[in-house]
């Protein structure tokens, strides 16, 4: 093996500082906005606060999550990631196995791949969409977070692709056993394709996690908003002169909150999910799952 | 005749699995996707907000010819294609390298914790890191004009000086967006048989080598659809990004057709004129992924979709 070749040493001797630097600079934004959202009110609208927190409040936060409001809003939003998880990734695969064969397979399958292309390119528009999620009843439902999205081309294409990296002497194997196509997707295309549906999973969690413009548009209340729309609103409307004397003195810290800051722990809020599921998800990165299967 | 007949009828029974795979998303599809299609019409109409969806006045392309006579509209056109070329060149060509470099990485707890840093920027809005960035790239107190100042130079203005700011949205957009970009290319790497790698090794071929044979060429299916789909993108120039960092002194390079539209469609007309931007930028688009799908299949041999 030629891993301990002087040349190679030196290349991974760079490589491991070049990417450490870039991993930092990536950092650094992060650590700013984490500060900030720690720092005091004055601090902040002074620009003092770099990467320490300068006049350590909780203020922030406690604006945030002394809300009665947050929690449900977050129990919305877990329901719409696991629900929209499921939802979006059958679908994906559902779509991307039929189109993921040749022509002489499925011949419909050029009809299918244009039908899906078109509504990647056009749209609609914000109001035609309304007015039909309007007239299926689904304002103010849960579905409405779930269905108007649930159909995603770029992730089908992804999946697609990967569908057809697999070798095809395993399915055509199966298929001569007298396996149906529904049974070769699940028995063998899904188990083969692991990584390839923990990185559509991970875009699609964070997507729904992070979505919060839909439920501005379909919920009327505020108390069905998923947990990022809650928060637009109530960081964008958040005026230091309509607090309440009476909300004060439960909560002094709101005097050390600005907008600024509420928007940093909102920030703070977003990535949680990522830095939680990315890990979970990390072990099906794996490869060699198809080694020796296929004799060529 | 009746020998290819029940050879059809035969075919068609065995793809019904398949056409019943498609079916949920199909019906989706239309309802959510096809039947808004009817807003387009608001593009050929003189959208009055006082009138019902179906009583506007239909003015056919008179919201095009406004939109190409504006003088400033060629201008505009060339901003939006320049910036977003260059976006897409980086924002395929620095997840691909990183995926490379990070593939190398043998310790795996470091390679992980390098992933999610390199991500992390993805999740910062563009309001929060537009002030990061006029902080660091401030031409008195930032600190890359100060590195830059201490070898002599002088001072560059990033956000202000518009034959930079290009460049200056360019690297910024690439920076937050690749560690995200290479997810896609590091699953593709895990997919690829470790036996070509032996028998490489076996055949004496060093590292670099193999990464040239092997790694690259087996991610090329997805570049290659990645590429695509960018070109697909190409009116989509960043409007979040340029909105929160651009500025008058800047609007001969930086102005695209979105920030455009943004000011100018105050004035009148906004849904009609909003919508047939809309329409002019998605047939551009769709022309563009029909052209990028024929290129690579006759010139690559790859179908993308």
């Amino acid at each position: 093996m030629n891993y301990s070749s002087t040349k190679r040493k030196i290349f991974i001797v760079f490589n491991t500082i070049f990417l450490a630097a870039i991993a930092i600079s990536c950092l650094l934004p992060l650590v700013n906005l984490l500060a900030i959202s720690f720092s005091s009110r004055a601090a902040v609208n002074a620009n003092l606060v770099t990467i320490w927190p300068k006049h350590f409040t909780l203020g922030s936060y406690e604006y945030i999550l002394s809300n009665q409001q947050f929690y449900s809003s977050l129990f919305i939003s877990i329901q719409r990631v696991a629900v929209g998880w499921v939802v979006n990734l059958a679908l994906t695969v559902l779509i991307a196995y039929p189109l993921s064969k040749e022509k002489h397979m499925f011949h419909a399958r050029g009809f299918y791949v244009w039908f899906f292309l078109i509504t990647m390119c056009f749209n609609g528009g914000l109001i035609p969409t309304y007015l039909v999620v309007d007239k299926l009843h689904l304002v103010n439902n849960f579905w409405a977070l779930i269905l108007p999205d649930a159909v995603n081309m770029f992730y089908v294409l992804l999946m697609l692709n990967f569908f057809r990296g697999i070798p095809k002497a395993i399915e055509e194997a199966a298929l001569v056993d007298g396996a149906s196509w529904i049974v070769t997707l699940v028995k063998i295309y899904l188990p083969l394709s692991l990584p390839s549906l923990a990185t559509v999973s991970l875009f699609i969690i964070v997507n729904q996690w992070n979505a919060w413009f839909d439920g501005m548009l379909y919920m009327n209340l505020p108390d069905k908003y998923p947990l990022m729309t809650w928060l637009q609103t109530m960081v964008l409307n958040f005026d230091i002169r309509k607090i309440s004397p009476q909300q004060l003195m439960e909560n002094p810290n709101l005097l050390e909150v600005t907008g600024r800051a509420a928007r940093s722990a909102m920030i703070m809020l977003c990535t949680v999910p990522v830095l939680i599921s990315y890990p979970f998800l990390q072990r099906y990165f794996v490869s060699g799952i198809v080694m020796g299967s296929v004799k060529e | 005749m009746n020998t290819i007949e029940p050879a059809r009828k035969k075919w068609l029974k065995k793809e019904i699995p398949f056409h019943l795979m498609v079916l949920p998303a199909v019906i989706i599809t239309v309802l959510f996707r096809y039947i808004p299609f009817v807003g387009i019409s608001l593009a050929f109409e003189d959208y009055n907000p006082l009138k019902g969806l179906f009583q506007q006045d239909w003015i056919g392309f008179a919201n095009f010819k406004f939109l190409f006579s504006i003088p400033d509209f060629t201008g505009v056109l060339w901003n939006t294609v320049f910036i977003a070329v260059f976006k897409m060149i980086g924002n395929i060509v620095v997840p691909v390298l990183f995926a490379l470099l990070l593939n190398e990485v043998r310790l795996m707890t470091y390679k992980r914790t390098l992933q999610t840093l390199f991500y992390l920027p993805h999740f910062l809005s563009w309001v929060a890191l537009a002030g990061v960035l006029v902080d660091i790239l401030s031409p008195s107190t930032g600190i890359v004009n100060t590195i830059i100042k201490s070898f002599g130079l002088h001072p560059v203005f990033f956000i202000g000086n518009p034959s930079v700011f290009p460049w200056t949205l360019i690297i910024s957009d690439v920076w937050k967006e690749f560690g995200w970009g290479s997810i896609v290319y590091l699953a593709a790497i895990t997919g690829i048989d470790p036996t070509y790698y032996e028998a490489a090794t076996i055949d004496g071929a060093g590292r670099f080598r193999q990464i040239f044979s092997i790694t690259i060429p087996s991610m090329a299916p997805i570049i290659m659809l990645m590429m695509v789909l960018g070109i697909g993108n190409i009116m989509q120039a960043g409007f979040d990004q340029i909105f929160n960092l651009y500025s008058p002194q800047v609007y001969s390079t930086g102005d695209i057709i979105d920030t455009y539209v943004y000011r100018i469609g105050i004035v009148n007309q906004q849904f009609g004129l909003a919508t047939a931007v809309g329409l002019f930028k998605s047939v551009i688009s769709f022309i563009l992924i029909a052209t990028g799908y024929k290129v690579a299949d006759k010139v690559a041999g790859y179908r993308v979709f």
